[in-house]
């Protein structure tokens, strides 16, 4: 694996928490790679299966969603549905032979900047490990 | 509703392997009710299409569209203008859809990208279960609204079997014995006499051993 490889991670994050969160993170001065690029929703329920596999789609070698801790949601039950999405998603990278390890499903409240910083860090040395995206590594025949 | 289950990636990926542009058809009837082959689940297949063919390093393209319903002749006739701009067409609809879209475009390429099983409904959220199996002539009033020709394995008329255990049915923990809950409802109304009368054996040829069947009604017919 070339150390040169800087991934492209997608992070959805809810605006009540992980969101909220990276904020917190910012104001303490906790640094975090700049590979992972937030997406702010308005919570994780609004998360799709179809976001997750288009931003694949798209390029990005990584993608997590960070949602409230559970029993915390905001809307009651979206981060427990956004888990689920993801482990669908999972199911579905599996099936066509890419590593499900590529999608994350985080909890996290908004007090918890450093743990923002934190997962921003364990997704990218992950996908680090993992090298890039099949995706990205194929050219069109 | 006719329920509806996905095929496998792999095997959708293998139908559609040397075609390099193709349309997903979805349609808004049992399918979307089911959540197999509505707009969203269209966009699920061909985002997970797109994503293992160009992992495979043989991009495709996919276009997406949705018909209100893909069993009647002025709803598939919507594709006419841009079915033949495809190498090939999957229908996420049941067995019905591919069948009308490929007798309306006999030039064209159909592939069914679901598994069509049964007639049922959602019991709960994200669960369906059988009720009728379409035999062509109802009899659940004689079982107080329980269909035994659905629901019991062996499609008994007079049960339960010996292999009714415990509310369950022999062949699977899964399988509730449905003539175990017939007779709890006849006992419950105070109608357990009614299961004195044995039923005789049912004519099948309303159902499948009558061979393909059709509906006609005159009062419907258009001339023309």
């Amino acid at each position: 694996m070339s150390d040169s490889f800087e991934p492209q991670i997608i992070a959805f994050c809810c605006k009540y928490c992980a969101y909220a969160a990276a904020d917190l993170a910012g104001s303490m001065r906790l640094s975090y790679p700049s590979n992972v690029k937030i997406t702010q929703i308005p919570c994780t329920g609004r998360v799709d299966i179809v976001h997750l596999l288009r931003a694949f789609e798209n390029g990005a070698d990584g993608v997590y969603v960070a949602g409230c801790m559970e029993g915390d949601c905001h809307f009651v039950s979206g981060n427990l549905k956004a888990r689920k999405r993801v482990e669908y998603v999972k199911k579905t990278l599996a099936e066509l032979g890419i590593e499900p390890e590529r999608v994350e499903m985080y909890n996290l409240s908004s007090a918890m900047g450093p743990r923002f910083a934190e997962i921003a860090n364990e997704m990218t040395a992950r996908i680090k490990k993992l090298g890039p995206s099949p995706l990205n590594t194929k050219k069109a025949a | 509703m006719i329920v509806a289950d996905r095929k496998s990636l792999n095997e959708i990926l293998d139908m559609v392997k040397s075609y390099s542009k193709i349309l997903v058809v979805g349609c808004k009837g049992c399918v979307t009710v089911c959540n197999v082959g509505g707009l969203k689940e269209v966009q699920v297949l061909a985002a997970s299409l797109k994503i293992g063919r160009k992992k495979d390093g043989q991009p495709i393209e996919v276009d997406e569209k949705i018909l209100e319903r893909q069993c009647d002749p002025e709803y598939v006739e919507q594709l006419k203008d841009i079915v033949d701009n495809y190498d090939a067409v999957i229908s996420m609809a049941c067995g019905v859809g591919p069948q009308f879209l490929s007798e309306a475009y006999p030039n064209q390429k159909f592939f069914p990208a679901v598994n069509t099983t049964f007639y049922g409904g959602a019991v709960s959220h994200g669960i369906w279960e059988e009720r009728c199996a379409g035999c062509g002539t109802c009899i659940i009033h004689y079982f107080d609204g329980l269909c035994p020709i659905a629901r019991c394995s062996k499609s008994l008329l007079n049960g339960p079997c010996g292999g009714s255990d415990k509310g369950k049915c022999e062949i699977s923990k899964e399988v509730d014995c449905i003539w175990d809950k017939i007779v709890r409802k006849k006992i419950a109304q105070g109608r357990l006499a009614d299961l004195l009368h044995i039923t005789p054996a049912k004519d099948w040829r309303t159902a499948r051993d009558g061979g393909p069947r059709k509906a006609k009604r005159e009062e419907l017919i258009q001339n023309g």
